[in-house]
């Protein structure tokens, strides 16, 4: 379990991580999401040491990873898959970190096969190396230790989608033997597919945290009619606020049973009605990280 | 362990097992550390052309010194000279790549103390120097036996025990002043150029320093690393006084940087 508790971390004239709390629980996938600058890599440096924090505190059930005797066997960390030293072999790499953790180097063979990275591509040096085989090496580093608790930036990025599948099932198998997955990532429907719970986080702070389904429920209703228009003066007349989208589809945070009553009693046939899960983390993620964004996306 | 899935109530409850990890040994650290250095392509090269220099230094003392000058002192002054410039380098990139190469962000998370690996850094960059001497007083034994017998002189063996360990002592100066530049600076391109300032640009300007101002030339033997280095490699540090200018130089250019540049290493950020 990853506890981060009102955890601060202030540069020169800007506050990075601002009272940041969560927690990564056992057996769950944690997506942590936010805009470029948000605080993502910040917070997890943190958590690994790499980081000091101004105040609050980051612990690996209950320890801080400083302290641990030998954390490379209780956490796997891919904080940035191109941080390696570029004149070393994929196989150095790996055999150097089995070294530090006094592991046999029997495990060096067994990952590279988990990642597929074949014996050739094994002996190149890294500078040679696509981003996605970095990614590859990366995640078989932080795997080195069958460690209880996995804390990756990023890890989808630069992978082929074969290699995406492969990372998900990995992951879910993680989580299901009982360990606990924190990965953030900015592919969303790489995170909605994968993640059990989601912390959003814009400039710094926490802007939502919970289960993937409390925050979708919270997404709303999408409908679609032959006349939007009709159906979106249909619901403010019933009181309930909507969005007309560019899509031709009508939003609102009222339930999906409350929407096709005024539907019927307008006497307007809808041609869809759903709760807006399918595109709800797009939404939500802009919605909730919108005061933040760079380009201003509207809500 | 079963590859059931777990309802994330009892997952929450369940605490994952914590094994009993023991702390990583500092032998270990250290293993790692000298598999470090030369595992990578500019490492292996270092190593290898701390053999070649060797060979080619004494080669050329065999080719060009005249008879009566084929003794052990030439050929040591002459492997020497290549030592003295690629130690350093080895100690400098022992502790920079980490940052310059971004390798720090997997180290320092498999060793969260920092303290210990760059202790372990130090202890392999002693071990590098004093094994490439032993080496290079080897080969320079060897020419001295071959240039002996080529020139048909009788073969001079004019170093002391004494003498040879001031000379390793001069290098690992050496390569102490480098690994400092490291641990300070944190950059590659940043340390060897500092290296090559203090060790090249410094000594000229102090001694044109010592030679217009009295007071100076005085003092310049207490705050000039390279005047006591030198000394050192020509085994002339005998007295008490000149032992305490070599500590003295030593506390100035690598103990108190050392030690202001190791906090800083520990507190700052591992990007």
């Amino acid at each position: 379990m990853i506890t981060v508790d009102s955890l601060t971390r202030k540069y020169a004239g800007f506050t990075a991580v601002d009272d940041v709390s969560f927690t990564a629980r056992p057996g769950r996938v944690t997506g942590f999401l936010g805009p470029n600058g948000a605080g993502k890599s910040t917070t997890m440096r943190v958590m690994v040491g790499l980081t000091a924090p101004t105040s609050g505190t980051a612990t690996i059930d209950g320890v801080r990873y400083a302290d641990l005797p030998n954390p490379g066997l209780e956490v796997g960390v891919l904080l940035d898959a191109s941080a390696q030293h570029a004149g070393r072999t994929g196989r150095e790499i790996l055999t150097v970190a089995v070294d530090t953790m006094g592991l046999p180097r029997t495990r060096v063979d067994e990952m590279l096969e988990l990642v597929s990275l074949t014996p050739t591509e094994a002996k190149r040096r890294v500078r040679n190396y696509s981003l996605g085989m970095r990614q590859r090496l990366g995640i078989a580093t932080a795997l080195l230790g069958d460690p209880k608790v996995l804390i990756l930036d990023e890890p989808a990025n630069g992978l082929d989608p074969a290699g995406i599948r492969w990372m998900r099932d990995l992951l879910r198998g993680y989580a299901n033997q009982g360990g606990t997955v924190l990965l953030s990532s900015h592919l969303l429907h790489e995170i909605e597919v994968i993640a059990d719970d989601l912390v959003v986080i814009g400039n710094g702070r926490i802007v939502a945290s919970g289960t993937k389904e409390q925050l979708l429920a919270a997404a709303g209703t999408l409908a679609r009619a032959a006349s939007p228009r009709d159906l979106a003066h249909a619901l403010e007349q019933a009181g309930i606020p909507s969005n007309l989208a560019g899509d031709g589809s009508v939003r609102t945070d009222a339930d999906p049973a409350h929407v096709g009553s005024v539907a019927l009693a307008a006497g307007i046939a809808l041609t869809e009605l759903r709760s807006a899960e399918g595109a709800g983390l797009e939404d939500m993620f802009l919605s909730l990280t919108a005061d933040t964004q760079r380009e201003g996306v509207a809500a | 362990m079963t590859a059931t899935t777990i309802s994330p109530d009892t997952a929450a409850a369940v605490e994952p097992v914590r094994r009993t990890a023991r702390s990583i040994p500092t032998t270990r650290l250290v293993k790692v550390e000298l598999r470090k250095m030369f595992n990578t392509r500019s490492g292996c090269w270092m190593l290898v052309s701390i053999g070649v220099l060797s060979v080619i230094a004494t080669g050329a003392v065999i080719i060009f010194a005249p008879d009566e000058a084929v003794n052990y002192t030439n050929f040591a002054t002459a492997l020497g000279f290549p030592m003295s410039v690629i130690l350093p380098m080895i100690a400098i990139l022992s502790v920079t790549s980490e940052w310059s190469q971004r390798s720090g962000l997997t180290t320092f998370t498999l060793m969260p103390s920092r303290g210990r690996v760059i202790g372990a850094k130090a202890i392999a960059t002693l071990l590098v120097g004093v094994v490439s001497m032993a080496v290079a007083f080897a080969i320079g034994a060897l020419g001295n036996v071959i240039g002996s017998n080529l020139a048909g002189v009788d073969t001079v063996w004019d170093v002391t025990l004494v003498d040879a360990s001031q000379i390793v002592l001069g290098n690992v100066v050496g390569m102490a002043i480098g690994f400092t530049l490291g641990v300070v600076l944190r950059n590659s391109p940043a340390a060897i150029v500092g290296y090559f300032v203090v060790s090249l640009v410094l000594p000229g300007i102090l001694a044109l320093l010592a030679q217009v101002r009295e007071w100076f030339a005085d003092l310049q033997p207490w705050i000039d690393w390279n005047y006591t280095q030198v000394n050192l490699f020509e085994g002339a540090t005998d007295t008490g006084r000149e032992w305490a200018m070599l500590g003295s130089t030593t506390s100035i250019w690598i103990v108190a940087p050392l030690v202001v540049g190791l906090w800083f290493l520990r507190h700052s950020e591992v990007k």
